[in-house]
């Protein structure tokens, strides 16, 4: 019963933040109203006895993309004031309402024929997860059967996915890491005594 | 940057607080709800407060880039090579069994090492993100 009252409060807000982010000019606003987003998708996942993902979220979502695109924005921002605001509209909004209308109908009638929540007949419960629990504990005696199957069932995935981490640093480095050389900045002199 | 006394006090105070609690989520992972992953990503956040609150040349000084790029690459290290001794121990590819004296300690072990080098790499690797966005800014 309090799932539910949580559910409701948690997707109000969500609705009333996507209307606020939607209806907002402001860059600025809009990247720390999306961290609220996060934050309160976070909950929701808690609430469907998903700590581990509202672990990632929380910390990833609303955390470090939030500083990444303050950063972002801070680099991108106009010169002169307003400095973070959206450029005007050059667009009718039909073209985007139509796709969006589709899509989200779409969606709506693909839930229809999803299992409830937590049933036991769907087929995430009737797959491997049976076997994934039985095992785990014997198998790897780590109570978390999350832990267990991302670290060892799943090991060489998750190698995958830290590859794909270091990768993207690493591309991230080679675009704009480092220091940019400035040779309009530098005198004649520096240089000579930089070669002395 | 003007300094924040309130910013300064709160930051010094929290921020030992937020390393503890990636050190919990990270070694408590396979108990608790948490893991590599989420332990990294808290740990980066305790010093992107610390460079966000005392100035980016400050935490440069802590943490210099060659270090982060260092511990980045030494995370996968420590994932494959654990797979790599598991291979020359006799078994398959990241098959920790044969770490230990038997399965469980061997499971054990083998998730508590790779789960080290998940938790190294995103460190680094959201750490080199940040710097590298911040940074770029100042020039």
């Amino acid at each position: 019963m309090i799932d539910v009252v949580v559910d409701i409060i948690l997707l109000t807000f969500l609705a009333t933040t996507s209307i606020a982010i939607m209806r907002m000019t402001n860059l600025f606003a809009i990247v720390m109203l999306f961290g609220i987003f996060s934050l309160l998708s976070a909950g929701l996942f808690v609430v469907m006895d998903a700590p581990d993902v509202a672990f990632t979220e929380a910390a990833v979502g609303a955390g470090i993309s939030t500083v990444l695109m303050l950063a972002t924005l801070a680099l991108v921002k106009r010169p002169k004031e307003p400095y973070y605001d959206e450029a005007p509209r050059a667009h009718r909004a039909w073209l985007p309402l139509i796709v969006v209308t589709i899509t989200g109908s779409a969606l709506v009638y693909g839930t229809w024929d999803i299992p409830n929540f937590g049933s036991p007949d769907a087929p995430s419960q009737t797959h491997v997860a049976r076997f994934y629990l039985e095992n785990s504990m014997p198998d790897t005696g780590v109570p978390n059967t999350v832990t267990a199957v991302l670290a060892s069932y799943r090991g060489f995935d998750t190698l995958g996915e830290v590859t794909v981490i270091f990768t993207a640093a690493v591309a991230v480095l080679l675009l704009i890491g480092g220091k940019r050389p400035k040779p309009a900045l530098r005198s004649k002199d520096e240089e000579a005594q930089d070669e002395a | 940057m003007r300094p924040n006394l309130i910013l300064h006090v709160i930051a010094k105070f929290v921020i030992p607080l937020i390393i503890l609690f990636a050190l919990y989520v990270q070694f408590h992972g396979d108990f608790g709800p948490g893991g590599g992953f989420q332990a990294g990503v808290i740990f980066s956040a305790a010093f992107i407060l610390y460079s966000l609150v005392f100035g980016l040349e400050t935490a440069e000084k802590i943490i210099p880039h060659h270090w982060l790029r260092i511990l980045a690459s030494l995370g996968v290290v420590i994932y494959a090579g654990v797979g790599i001794e598991s291979l020359i121990l006799g078994g398959n590819y990241l098959d920790y069994t044969l770490l230990g004296s038997n399965q469980i300690a061997g499971q054990h072990l083998g998730i508590l090492l790779v789960e080290l080098g998940v938790g190294i790499t995103v460190a680094a690797a959201m750490l080199i993100l940040f710097f590298a966005f911040a940074g770029r800014g100042r020039e």
